[in-house]
This record gives structure tokens, sequence and C-alpha cells, in this order.
């Protein structure tokens, strides 16, 4: 199993015959994701690729396809609109990568898509992936292995780059969620431990925090209350200087509570094994007893 | 991007809200001239984008033109948090009753615009809030239906017992959220809102920042950038669409994502370098991005090694490696480099790289250990 998306997610993508949704498009396509429509005003009647028909709005996709989350990759000043449109049309999985969604935008969605009941993840992420079953968004699937490590990220690359420890050292992955690096988020590091935790599929999680906020102190303490899973943490940012902005919109010191030496003390009071640099995940994994499959455990 | 307060307080008065009336001057000529016009006694404030200006010596009581010209002469040119002052604004020295703080800032948890208000405002804000929070009052804003009329009246009445005076702070929230909106801020602070014996309600410190998604599509706001009050090489990277903050050590760095950007100087860090910079070229294949990314990590005379963490993924590990041959065919590097790329094109970028005589590693780990050693003069 997996979290989110899986072998039944049935994909509709907005703004697919862009420059970024198109080239995703195909990397969905050829991963393996059930591509079931596209979206692009004005270009409703077309075939994407000579197989994906594309459509002029989502609720008129949904019907004809019976799609069940949508992907945005629409230029940030159009953004909210599309994650309205797509949450309007009762989707019940909407992940948006655009990055440089105006934060204020995202005041006025979260209430829109919380009412819908629809799931949204980013603005300002990389996606998800459940490595041999679906892929949504850009994670590069070729770094990715079926398994039961959970992984979750508000960052893009350094999600890769953990990954990447993960497969070459034989710890598949049940799902990976890049949950973005902006201030205002659809789905947080809690939503995703609560899902590992009740996916049987999912045998430990890693947790990819950063500076700002205090989304990962949150997390901990969801941890320390709800979590029989074993977590290992890694927060960025150890040298970053307070109160500037370090790429990610969220990923700024201001005050108390947002530097990464209060959030590993956090994780750690939780009993979260926290790396030291990337290279410790699978160590630290072993340490708290995981498996790799040619050890003998599913993984 | 933060906003100078003179252009915040242009700001509150298109939305309604009392501000004095005010000069910004360049010279302390112009500062004279500029008091003479608003009756002498004026305060003088350095146009800075640093917090704790009047505790830095940037704002000065002036009784008279004179005074003003000699306070101005000393403010302009001086330095406060590594910023230059090069502006000033002059204004009325205000008779204030009262000091309140307002602010309201777009807050992560409650994911809507939180209104703060607070009695206790005036410079010591920031202990305020440290060591007396509940005299801080706070109200997360339903962004569908904005700051509605009662809410805000009952915030004015933690600031004024009276009336007449809680309303008309009242209507300063109600304005300064409406300005919220209409600039795309994601801070607004008024710090003072003071009284006047006349029982008026005015703001008479400003700050705005305004979210930097906004100003795409509010080009009226991107005009305000003032360039000369940033750091010349931060202006450079963002004209070349790149996220560059300079930092202390010598290991320039140059990586593609933010996360693993900040992951990367905390490696240098955990290998016992220092890091030089935080720059992430971003997600796109931009082989001149590459060549800009170089040209400010070498400027920088601190920097002894530079170092390349690349993950493909939307990146192209190609592109990045034919940013790096063309950017050193330009000009010629002075100090070691270190490659590190992975993931998509990878096979291709080593080719190009080794043709042109670097070599690329494919391990973040070791590349960050000689990157740090060639920092320090030694081999890894």
């Amino acid at each position: 199993m997996s979290i989110f998306a899986s072998k039944s997610t049935r994909l509709l993508v907005q703004g697919i015959t862009g420059r970024d949704g198109s080239f995703h498009a195909r990397q969905m396509l050829e991963y393996g994701t059930s591509v079931v429509a596209g979206v692009t005003p004005g270009k409703g009647g077309q075939t994407f690729e000579g197989k994906v028909p594309v459509f002029n709005t989502v609720a008129e996709a949904v019907r004809a396809t019976k799609a069940n989350a949508s992907v945005i990759y629409v230029p940030a000043p159009f953004a909210a609109s599309a994650i309205f449109e797509a949450a309007d049309a009762r989707l019940p999985l909407v992940v948006c990568i655009t990055e440089g969604v105006p934060v204020l935008d995202m005041t006025k969605v979260i209430p829109f898509v919380r009412e819908q009941g629809a799931r949204l993840i980013g603005p300002n992420c990389p996606g998800l992936i459940s490595p041999g079953q679906s892929k949504v968004g850009i994670i590069p699937g070729n770094i990715c292995k079926p398994g039961a490590i959970g992984v979750v990220s508000r960052s893009g690359t350094l999600t890769y780059e953990i990954i990447h420890q993960l497969s070459t050292q034989g710890y598949g992955q049940s799902t990976c969620v890049g949950i973005g690096g902006d201030p205002i988020l659809g789905t947080n590091f809690i939503d995703c431990l609560a899902a590992f935790e009740a996916d049987p599929d999912t045998v430990a999680v890693v947790l990819i925090g950063e500076i700002g906020g205090s989304d990962e102190q949150m997390a901990a303490e969801f941890v320390k209350a709800n979590m029989q899973k074993p977590v290992v943490g890694f927060i960025a940012g150890q040298t970053a200087p307070p109160g500037r902005r370090m790429g990610h919109a969220g990923a700024i010191i201001s005050g108390a509570g947002g530097t990464a030496v209060e959030k590993m003390q956090a994780l750690e009071r939780a009993g979260i094994s926290v790396m030291k640099r990337p290279a410790d995940v699978v160590p630290l994994l072993r340490e708290r007893g995981v498996q790799s499959p040619s050890k003998g455990a599913r993984c | 991007m933060n906003l100078h307060e003179y252009q915040a307080r242009d700001i509150l008065r298109r939305h309604g809200i009392l501000v004095p009336e005010g000069e910004v001057v360049t010279t302390a000529a112009a500062a004279r001239a500029a008091a003479e016009r608003l009756g002498g006694s004026v305060v003088v404030k350095a146009q800075v984008h640093a917090g704790g200006r009047g505790k830095a010596g940037g704002v000065k009581l002036a009784k008279d033109p004179a005074e003003a010209e000699a306070v101005a002469g000393r403010i302009l040119g001086m330095q406060i948090k590594g910023l230059t002052v090069h502006k000033v604004l002059v204004t009325p020295a205000a008779d204030i009753r009262s000091e309140s703080y307002l602010g309201i800032i777009v807050d992560r948890v409650s994911q809507r615009p939180v209104l703060m208000a607070s009695a206790a405002g005036g410079i010591d804000i920031e202990e305020v809030a440290a060591k007396t929070p509940e005299k801080i009052h706070r109200l997360a804003v339903d962004p569908r239906y904005g700051l509605l009329a009662h809410q805000a009246l009952a915030l004015g009445f933690t600031l004024y017992p009276e009336v007449t005076q809680a309303r008309a702070a009242a209507a300063v929230m109600q304005k300064l959220y409406s300005a919220v909106y209409d600039v795309g801020a994601s801070l607004v602070e008024i710090n003072p809102l003071v009284t006047t014996p006349e029982g008026k309600v005015v703001a008479l410190d400003a700050k705005i920042v305004v979210d930097d998604n906004e100003l795409e599509r509010r080009h009226d706001i991107a005009a305000l950038r003032d360039t000369t009050a940033e750091a010349p090489s931060e202006v450079q990277a963002r004209e070349a669409g790149l996220t560059f903050i300079k930092l202390d050590g010598t290991v320039g760095c140059c990586v593609n994502g933010a996360g693993l950007a900040m992951a990367t100087m905390d490696l240098v860090k955990y290998y016992g370098g220092d890091p030089a910079n935080f720059l992430d070229i971003g997600g796109s294949s931009n082989p001149q991005k590459v060549v800009s990314a170089l040209q400010i990590i070498t400027a920088d005379e601190s920097v002894r090694a530079i170092l390349f963490n690349i993950f493909g993924g939307i990146t192209r590990c190609d592109d990045v490696a034919n940013g790096i041959v063309q950017a050193t065919g330009q000009v010629p590097l002075t100090v070691p480099i270190v490659i590190r790329l992975t993931g998509t094109n990878e096979q291709e970028a080593v080719r190009i790289l080794t043709k042109a005589g670097f070599s690329a590693l494919t391990d973040m780990d070791e590349a960050v250990k000689q990157a740090v050693a060639a920092a320090k003069g030694v081999a890894a």
C-alpha cells in the first residue's frame, strides 16, 4: 500500500500543454501513472501524446474521465484559481507544484479546499510518488524504489538526496511526499505522519524539515503522542543566519522557535533519531531496528 | 521585499490612515529646508532596511532647522547593521499622549492574517512580546469575511478606554487590513500608533514587508524597490534569477534547491569549514544561470574554494556542466573548484567536464570534504 497516491489514482493534469506541464505529464506517463485527462482552457478537444484527452475545464474532465486527483503546473499568478477549480470539481486530491504562489492567495484557498473536503498538497512542492504505483509531480522516478519507508519533506532536491541514500542502500519507499516550502501549505507533517502510521505497508518514516516556523516541533509532539513506528529526522539550515529568507518562503528564522538547533532538540525529545547529515539516514534506520529486505524484513 | 518607512507611510495615507506630514531628503541642507517648511521642530529618521534604527542613533529630534541640518549630516552616510543610510525622513516633532502597537502578519499556524494590538507600543515592543505576551492581543481574521467591525472595535477598546478613540483605532485596523491585501504584504506594522492632544489617532511610524511572490502582478509596488539599500551581490543575483545570501566563510557554494543548499552549507560546517554563501540556482535548466552564479561567487574575495552540489531532477546536470565550462572559459578561476553532480543527464555532464579538464564527483560527503580541504589549502 501507500498513502495518498496508488495504482487506483486517476490523474488529471492542469496546465498539460504548458512547458512544465507537458514535460512532466510525459514523465508521469512513462513512469506508469494513469494520467487520464489534461486541462488547458481553450485547448479542449485536443489530445496530448496521442492518448490523453484535453478539456477546457476541470469539471468537464472529471465528468468524462472519472479522474480522482489533479496535479497543477500552471504559472504562479493563476495557481490559486486552478486549486479553487479542482476543489470545486470535488477532486479529493489536489497537488500544486507551482512555485511562487502569493501567500495571501493561499489564505483564501485553504478555507475553500477544507470546505470541499479536498486534500491539497503544496504549493511549491515536488509532489508525491508511491514507487511502482503512481508518480504525481516531479520527483524523479528512477531514484525511487518500492519498499516500506515513508518519506515526508518540506524540500525538493534535499528529498531526492535522501531518497537516493535510501534506495542505493536497499531501503525502498512506500510513498515519498514533498509537502512544500511555503509558509501556508495544504498538507503538513502531521497529516502525513498520521497516514504513514495507519498505512500497513509503511514500517518507518523519514521526516525532513528545515528552519522557520514550528511545524517540526508540532510534528515531534504528534510522534511522541501518537506513533508506534520509528521516525528518523533531519533539519536543514543549521548554518542559516536569522532574519533572512533562505530560498523557500517558509525558511526564515524569525524570533524564537525557528532555529535548526531548537527543532533538532524537539525531535530528539520526542524520541525521533536525528541525522547530523543526509548520509546518516540508513545507519539510523538500522539503529532503530529497521532492516533492509536483504536482511529478511519486508522493505 | 522591504519598503522604506516613507513608502509605507504613503501607502497608509492612501488607505485613509492619518500620517504626519514629512519629506524625504538626501542632503543635510535639504533637511534644513524641509525643517523650515515643517515648522522648525522636527524628527530626522534614517531610511534604511534595518530594525532598531532609534537605538542605533538613526532617529534624532531637532529643535530647529539648524539642528535638523546638523543631525541629518550625522545620520546620512551612517552604517546601521551593515547598511549605509542614503536618505532621511524629516517629519514634525509630535506631541504624544500614548503609544500603541498595531501589526498584521500572515500566520502559518492558523493559515490566516493575524491582527496584533497592544497598548504597550513603542521601541520596546519586541521585549513586550518576549516578556509579557499577554499584553499583545491577537485575532486571526477569516479572509472570507475580512476584519469585522465588532472585532476591530473590541481590539480598539484594548488600546483606548474612551469610545471615540477606540472607534478611531478600529477604523485604522480595518484600513490596515485592506492595505495588506491591496499591496500584497506579508507584514504591516504601525509602531507607534499615537493619540495627539486633540484626540486624533495617528500612525507615527510604519513598516511594510511585501511578499516577493506578489511583485510580478503589482508593478507599482515592485517599482518601490530601492536597490541602493541592498547588498550589490544580492541585487545582481536576484536579477539573474538566483537566490543568494552572503555569509562570512570561505567555501563558495552553488546548489540547486533551497533545502539541499542549506544542507550543503551545514555539511561544510560539519566537516570543519565555513560556507561563504547560500546560493540556490533554482530548478531550471539554464547554463546562463550557472555563469551568473560563478561570477557572483568569484567576486567575493574571501572565497578560497568553490563547491557545486547538483542533484539533477528538473535541473539537468549537463546544463550545469556547460555553464561551468562556459563561465570558466570567460574568466579563468583563481581558486579550486569541486563539482558534485548526480541525477538527470549525469553521464553527459561528466563527459563535458572531463573534456574541459574538470573532475566530477557523485558523492555529496566526499565533495564537501574535498572543498573544505581545498579552502584550507590542503589536499583532501
